[in-house]
């Protein structure tokens, strides 16, 4: 489909959203994404059975890490595609980042200096 | 990859098959035809047991698919998922590829047939050739690209496609030249003439000089018989071959030529005369190391060349020139040394010469036969020659009279006219008989030479002091014919007239001197010339051989040069003692198999040479012709047609590297031994240049569909920027005109059934690709997408994407300004219209190639009328002859999921045969041994960035990339590559992999999904655990999507490639442990697709459990009676259930419903209740079938259900066989498709109701003709051969009307009467009308299998039907291995479909049980469990219920069952839950790098 997506989004595989640990949100964010979005395949079709229901729970968990020590919740998120979906998925991505440019660079990065660009971090 | 040739083993087992005769079946199959169907079959049989021979005709397998950009409905690059297969055929070590080659004959039984193959020679080693096309690049042919339709040019040596497999280059050739084949010296004509073109002169005049040791000099005086036959006069002009002979060897100094180093041998040859003959003859034999002596009797050497022909046509110093360089070689000449006054041929032999070549020539002019002719003052023609080119003296009379019209006429005229005489040539015929060249003959007239036609020469007037004063002639007329075709010169009684001459020269012919002859003792002709052996040259005395003039009479130099050649032969093999004739004897005439005139090639005419001036050139014996520039001498050659493609200018040989080119090859015969035989040719498109309608051959903006895919595609022509072909610039608007060669009686009247949806996936995908607003019409008069999802696709086209469909018919295709088309068409309410677009593309439809028509001929299997393989209906891909099946579009048109679901399907049926041949003839793959990586080894990283062609390589700095990679810790070793996953490629990685001692490796290229299998197995052969693999996605996630920002996206791709490594670093080698598979099969429905799989599975010889949830096998067959070809579909269930019932291997349980699933591929466990007890029942089985069907909808609309008159297309089927007779007084009756069906409510066709409202109406027609039918339509979706059908409906008056879905009809009971009104589309207003029955083409709607579907966890679309793997590639797989589907449960579909689709689930599911080497991925969850506190979290949370407490209280995971998803390991609050290859620290990596 070819379908244009900002270049800031980068994308890191795991078998299956089930995967998907709080650590690595957090550590994304430690690291200086200035935002994250786990995908996963849509709700009742996990081709693992249950593993997206787990990443859901999760990234409200890290959301609400995110809110509390100041980041904000609204920089993580959780999407359900299906393989078809390569539109919405684009759609997505250029949503997300529109987000997050206007909030601005993480404050993790401000305060460590490496506010330089936005960047996103996408984990499918 | 070494592809073990086990020929020992294949040996033994065709003894011991041909011992035991028939008994036992050959456990090899042939696959004919590689495309993707054959490639399908090909896999799957070679995966499941067979050993298989794919044959192709063309040089690389690949077929139609490989040409196309992207593939319906998922816009997948059609390119991106046919490599892996293309790869893993042509790695595979149970398929060997035929490639070039055509199937000759078959004889034997099913089950053991001998097939005959015949070869094309490829010119080019597969095993030695690189791919690295360094052959193509210096090939000076340019042809039309055949893989780009024509629309690019590739050279005689060349690849398919750049990732064709076999990835070896070849040499296309054809017949030598014409050029080649006319020369009576064999020459290389067209190969110097290219060598020209490319500025090659020396190679030029090189290859030559392999026959020719006068290049100048014949380049000048050669009459070029070879320009007589050259193919480019039957476009304007021959080529000016001769004069760029000329030209090369004018560039050239022949002193700066090495000799040959060539072993001498002492044996002495004698060549007496050193005319072209004798030269020629020379040259030769030094060539191979004799020191022939030249005997010359003139004191020059050169014969007529130098004594015959004057300076202003060829200098001296030219032949001085060649001459010298023949006589370097090792030539002696003695000059002044005449045969018979100075030595005799006994006097040679006796001095120790041991053959000799005569070449005397005819020197001797042949007198008038008049009166007075021995008077002074009369003087031959050559004598007058020889003396001028001697220098010696003579006296030149002031006004000549030269009699005859040949070129030596002609000379001697001119010769005289420059020695200041006043010339008249007397000729007896008329100018157009003058057999002297016209050039020469208008030449000699711009110099002043008078020429008198008509009159012959009677008596020498002779004067006072015996000296000639006239001459008298006589004045002829043209008679009849004579035997030389000419006109005979007659003469007009009583008309004479006096020429005043002072010389009088006869230039009427030559003759062979006879003194010298006549003591040879070599017998001579009526004409006085030596009789010769016309192959060796061989004269009646032995070892005495001869050529040229002395042979022939006079006639030209070739024809000399050519018998020295041959002469040369006869005496190098006679000094040998070998044969003569052996291999000389003229073969069998040329094929005349040349390349086509190109028929849109322009116009040019031949380059004009400059010459003198006539009033200059006459006066001085200065060369006329001055020779062609270097620009003029290019361009001329640049017009040569390749008629041989291949010019074996033998450039490519010198090009390679690694030796792999060998133009001796020839084409070779091979007989194989199989079981059975596919047919899967494919198809050919169909040319529509025959019809004036679409002026495709006159507008170049008028293209086919398939060139359009070229022009798509980013490895086409234009690199998939969309231009069209006239002037290469963006079309604004496109049209595309349907059922071109298809649905028409004229061509083809069959439905080509893809060309609907092709047109709309490449309108949808120009609007994508064009970076403007598009405007894409289709013209068509039915779209019938009838496939799986395609409805929707035509929707999104025409609501989302804005493609405008136009029912219509075309009229005509005029050209508009600009290179614009205006198209003439007829709308749907019978206005004529009119629209310019900027491009046209004709849907050309599918036929049958003559190849593939000859292929079925040879195999002996009949053909339906349309020449397509005849099938039955319940035996979709068995031909007539058994042990000879067909699949793919060599079935009928069909599209690619179709042709791969039968290409499994031809594999399943041959695997049900030859069950038991099972792995008695594939080879095992011996790995090399697995290298031991130990964490402590640092790691040693090579990483290979792919251009992808221009996918990457055209957004993203590859090189940049590349030497960006190079810095990154850890990595040793890194290069780029066009496509990494080429297959010459992968041998590469190996060796560097081996040579760099890489222990990781990192691929930047595309994704995973389709080729990470692919490197995989590279690294396995290279001894590297296959785990120890990263892939970066540069491609799909970056150039793909972020096109319009290289910089970036060259930045992400840094990104992307450092994460790559980080993780690589990181990566442990992983053990897949052997995966146990029960051999039993499960079939989930007892429907056709569900018995037939059972069947088909029970025959491979696996145990197969069908169940069934009613208490009757059958399914929805239970309720069809018959066929739309007639045949019974009961008599065929009845069968089939006994058959399945009777089946040892297969257990039916009816009453069975599904209520557990569990387990993993080759080791399920199906909880099923069973009958009316319900009585509860385990199944182990190792693979499962879905075939769980479909069922005909229970319309709301139309009054069903409330009228007893208005049925659906079941219950009137249900009728039509129980009471025929209440049928039969119906007086009209009115058929409403798309009920239920193409809706907001289903958007989904349903494909087989329209043939099903054509077979009812044909069956109404039957019953009683009066009978009014009138189907009211939205689109007749009667694809493939059903058009003949509905074709026959119409003729046999079955009405056919179409409605919107805006304005259903109307069913109205008024008082128990049916009424039925609908909008006529012509009329556009109600038409009303009284029927008697009113059939509802109800949709086909899946069963309810949502809890199936939960329980199985396998997916479904919305309308429920289930949802394969792959729609294009894997059209019967689920996506989770072992599980498989077939039949209505997939989509609705004829039995004929879903017969053809059970076949290919069964094979495909049968493969996977024999595969018994699978293992288990070694993607699994481990325990650490030193800190496990046994808390439950991962026991509770895993979904598949594998963690459980083991004894020492810890937790322990299966790795059988363990399905890799890692919530374990993201649940376990200690952490000591891991999962392989995905271990936290390998995630992190990625995470941390990324900063």
């Amino acid at each position: 489909m070819r379908l244009q997506y900002p270049p800031n989004v980068l994308i890191i595989e795991v078998p299956c959203t089930g995967k998907v640990d709080i650590l690595h949100l957090l550590m994304a964010f430690e690291q200086g994404a200035d935002g994250v979005i786990v995908v996963g395949c849509m709700e009742g079709d996990c081709h693992y059975m249950a593993g997206n229901l787990y990443a859901k729970k999760r990234v409200f968990r890290v959301k609400d890490i995110l809110d509390r020590v100041g980041l904000g919740g609204e920089r993580v998120g959780m999407y359900n595609l299906s393989s078809g979906m390569g539109g919405r998925f684009a759609e997505i991505v250029r949503e997300m980042t529109g987000k997050i440019m206007e909030l601005g660079p993480s404050p993790i990065r401000i305060a460590t200096g490496t506010a330089t660009r936005a960047a996103g971090e996408v984990a499918a | 990859m070494p592809k073990d040739k086990d020929k020992t083993a294949q040996e033994k087992s065709r003894k011991r098959g041909s011992g035991k005769g028939a008994a036992a079946p050959v456990g090899a199959v042939m696959v004919v035809g590689g495309g993707v169907a054959g490639i399908q079959a090909s896999l799957d049989l070679a995966n499941s047991g067979f050993y298989v021979h794919l044959v192709e005709a063309k040089p690389a397998i690949g077929g139609v698919m490989a040409q196309l950009d992207k593939t319906f409905p998922t816009n997948d690059c059609s390119m991106c998922i046919i490599s892996p297969k293309l790869v893993e055929c042509g790695r595979h070590l149970n398929i060997e590829i035929h490639t070039l080659t055509e199937v000759k004959g078959v004889s034997g039984e099913p089950g053991n047939l001998t097939v005959t193959l015949a070869q094309e020679p490829r010119y080019v080693d597969p095993a030695k050739c690189t791919g690295c096309g360094e052959c193509a690049n210096v090939c000076p042919v340019t042809m039309p690209d055949e893989f780009n339709q024509g629309l690019a040019d590739w050279h005689a040596a060349y690849r398919l496609y750049p990732q064709a497999i076999p990835a070896a280059f070849g040499i296309k050739k054809l017949d030598r030249a014409p050029c080649t084949l006319t020369c009576p010296a064999e020459i290389n004509v067209q190969g110097y003439v290219q060598l020209i073109k490319m500025g090659k002169y020396e190679e030029a005049v090189q290859l030559i000089m392999e026959r020719l040791p006068l290049p100048g000099v014949l380049g000048r005086v050669c009459p070029h018989p070879c320009e007589s036959k050259c193919r480019r006069a039957e476009m304007d002009e021959p080529v000016a071959i001769c004069s760029l002979k000329r030209f090369a060897a004018d560039q050239v100094d022949l002193s700066s030529f090495s000799p040959p180093l060539v072993e001498a041998k002492p044996e002495k040859i004698a060549i007496v005369g050193s005319g072209p003959a004798g030269l020629s003859c020379a040259y030769h034999l030094a060539l191979k190391g004799y020191r022939p002596v030249i005997f010359e009797a003139l004191p020059q050497a050169g014969g007529m060349l130098r004594v015959g022909i004057p300076d202003y046509r060829l200098p001296k110093d030219v032949l001085d020139k060649e001459i010298d360089n023949i006589l370097r070689l090792g030539v002696t000449l003695k000059t002044n040394t005449a045969l018979g006054r100075d030595f005799t041929l006994d006097g040679l032999f006796e001095g120790g010469y041991q053959a000799v070549f005569l070449g005397i020539g005819c020197h001797v002019g042949k007198p008038l036969g008049i009166a007075k002719e021995n008077t002074p003052g009369v003087v031959q023609g050559v004598d007058l020659l020889r003396r001028h080119n001697l220098g010696e003296p003579q006296e030149i009379g002031k006004s000549l009279a030269v009699i005859g019209g040949g070129n030596v006429a002609i000379d001697v005229a001119c010769t005289a006219r420059r020695l200041g005489s006043d010339v008249t040539i007397v000729y007896r015929r008329g100018r157009s008989e003058m057999p002297a060249f016209a050039h020469e003959v208008e030449q000699a007239l711009c110099e002043g030479v008078k020429i008198i036609y008509l009159a012959a020469p009677l008596e020498v007037i002779v004067g006072a002091g015996g000296k000639v004063v006239g001459l008298l002639c006589q004045k002829m007329e043209l008679g009849e014919p004579d035997a030389s075709g000419r006109r005979k010169p007659v003469p007009i009684p009583n008309e004479t007239f006096e020429l005043p001459v002072d010389m009088i020269v006869p230039a009427i012919g030559q003759e062979a001197a006879q003194g010298p002859l006549a003591a040879c003792g070599v017998k001579l002709s009526k004409w006085g010339t030596i009789e010769v052996d016309e192959t060796t040259y061989e004269t009646s005395r032995p070892g005495v051989f001869a050529g040229g003039d002395v042979h022939t009479g006079p006639w030209i130099a070739i024809e000399a040069v050519g018998g020295g050649i041959e002469a040369a032969v006869s005496i190098d093999r006679y000094l040998k003692g070998l044969d003569l004739r052996e291999g000389r004897i003229e073969g069998e005439e040329a094929h005349r198999r040349w390349a086509e005139i190109p028929k849109d090639e322009e116009g040019q005419l031949r380059e004009v040479m400059p010459t003198l001036p006539p009033e200059y050139s006459c006066s001085c014996f200065e060369e006329i012709a001055q020779g062609f520039t270097g620009e003029q001498a290019q361009r001329e050659a640049g017009r040569c047609l390749n008629c041989g493609v291949c010019s074996e200018c033998m450039q490519c040989v010198v090009a390679c590297q690694a030796g792999a080119v060998d133009h001796s090859q020839k084409p070779q015969i091979e007989e194989v031994q199989v079981g059975a035989v596919i047919m899967s040719p494919g198809f050919q498109t169909f040319d529509p240049s025959k019809y004036e309608t679409y002026n495709y051959a006159r507008f170049p903006n008028v293209v086919t569909s398939l060139e359009f895919e070229r022009i798509l595609s980013a490895s086409g022509p234009f690199e998939g920027h969309l231009v069209r072909p006239s002037d290469h610039q963006e079309p604004k608007k496109i049209a595309w005109l349907q059922c071109v060669g298809s649905r028409d009686v004229k061509t083809h009247s069959y439905c080509s059934s893809v060309c609907c949806m092709y047109a709309i996936k490449e309108a949808v995908i120009a609007k994508e690709h064009a970076p403007y607003e598009l405007d894409a019409a289709i013209f068509f008069m039915d779209m019938r997408t009838f496939g799986k999802d395609f409805e929707q696709y035509y929707n999104r086209a025409k609501d989302e994407q804005g493609v405008r469909f136009i029912r219509s018919r075309i009229h005509t295709i005029d050209p508009a300004a600009g290179d614009n088309l205006r198209i003439h068409y007829t709308d749907e309410s019978g206005e004529k219209k009119d629209e310019v677009f900027d491009m046209v593309v004709l849907s050309v439809g599918m036929e049958v190639s003559p190849a593939a028509k000859r292929l079925a001929q040879t195999l002996g299997v009949e053909v339906n009328g349309h020449d397509f393989v005849d099938t039955a209906p319940f035996t979709p891909v068995s031909g007539s002859r058994p042990g000879v099946y067909a699949c793919g579009a060599m079935q009928g048109p069909k599209d690619i999921p179709e042709s791969v679901m039968q290409a499994s399907a031809a594999a399943g049926a041959v695997s049900a045969t030859l069950g038991e041949a099972r792995w008695t003839r594939t080879k095992t793959r011996e790995a090399p041994p697995e290298k031991k990586i130990s964490p402590a080894d640092q790691p040693r990283i090579g990483v290979f960035v792919c251009n992808c062609g221009i996918n990457i390589g055209g957004i993203v700095d590859v090189p940049g990339l590349r030497d960006y990679a190079a810095t990154l810790p850890n990595v040793v070793y890194v290069t780029d590559n066009l496509f990494t996953c080429s297959q010459d490629t992968q041998v590469q990685l190996t060796r560097i992999i081996e040579e760099e001692n890489l222990n990781r490796v990192v691929v930047a290229a595309c994704t995973p999904i389709t080729h990470e299998a692919l490197f995989r197995e590279t690294m396995i052969d290279a001894g590297l655990n296959k785990y120890l693999f990263e892939m970066a996605n540069i491609r799909n996630q970056d150039s793909w999507v972020h096109m319009k920002e290289p910089e970036k996206a060259t930045a992400k791709a840094r990104d992307l490639v450092r994460m790559a490594v980080a993780r690589a670093s990181l990566l442990k080698p992983l053990v897949e442990e052997p995966l146990t598979i029960n051999q039993r099969a499960l079939v989930i429905g007892g429907g056709i697709a569900g018995l037939n799989a059972a069947l088909n599975l029970g025959d491979q010889g696996f145990e197969t459990i069908v169940l069934e949830k009613e208490m009757e096998l059958g399914g929805n067959a239970r309720r069809i009676y018959h066929t739309i070809e007639g045949l019974d579909i009961q008599a065929y269930l009845d069968d089939l259930m006994e058959k399945v019932e009777a089946h040892d291997k297969v257990q039916v349980l009816t009453g069975a419903l599904v209520v557990g699933f569990s387990g993993y591929k080759g080791n399920f466990t199906t909880e099923v209740l069973v009958g009316p007890a319900m009585y509860e029942r385990k199944i182990d089985h190792g693979v499962t079938v879905v075939a769980t069907g479909a069922q005909e909808y229970r319309p709301q609309e139309f009054l069903y259900g409330e009228h007893p008159r208005v049925l659906t297309q079941m219950e009137l089927g249900k009728l039509l066989h129980h009471s025929p007779e209440e049928a039969a007084g119906w007086e009209r009756v009115v058929m409403v498709q798309c009920v239920g069906s193409r809706n907001t409510e289903n958007p989904n066709c349903s494909r087989i109701c329209c043939q099903g409202a054509v077979k009812y109406a044909l069956s109404l027609k039957g019953l009683n003709p009066e009978m009014e039918v009138m189907t009211l339509y939205r689109d007749m979706r009667t694809y493939g051969f059903l058009e003949d059908y509905y074709r026959e409906a119409r003729e046999k008056g079955v009405m056919f009307a179409r409605y919107k879905l805006e304005e259903p009809p109307q069913v109205a009971d008024e008082g128990g009467k049916l009424n039925v009104t609908f909008v006529d589309h012509v009329l556009n207003r109600p038409i009303k009308m009284p029927v008697d029955a009113v059939i509802l083409s109800a949709a086909a709607l899946p069963n309810d299998t949502e809890e199936l579907a939960s329980l199985l966890k396998i997916p479904r679309n919305a309308a429920g039907f289930f949802i394969e793997a792959h729609a294009k590639l894997r059209p019967v797989d689920f996506a989770s291995e072992g599980i498989f589907l077939c039949g209505m449960a997939h989509s609705p579909k004829l039995i004929s479909e879903s017969i053809a689709q059970s076949m290919a689930a069964a094979a495909r599911a049968g493969a996977f049980l024999a595969d018994i080497r699978q293992t288990i991925s070694g993607v699994t969850a481990f325990v650490s469990p030193e800190r496990c506190a046994a808390c439950l979290v991962c026991v509770r949370s895993c979904p598949y219920h594998v963690p459980q407490i083991n004894r020492d209280n810890v937790s322990e995971i299966n790795p059988a069952l363990c399905q890799g998803c890692g919530v374990c390991a993201s649940e376990c609050p200690a952490k000591v839950i891991q999962v392989a290859h995905f271990e936290d620290d390998q995630i992190a990596a990625k995470i941390k790098t990324l900063f």
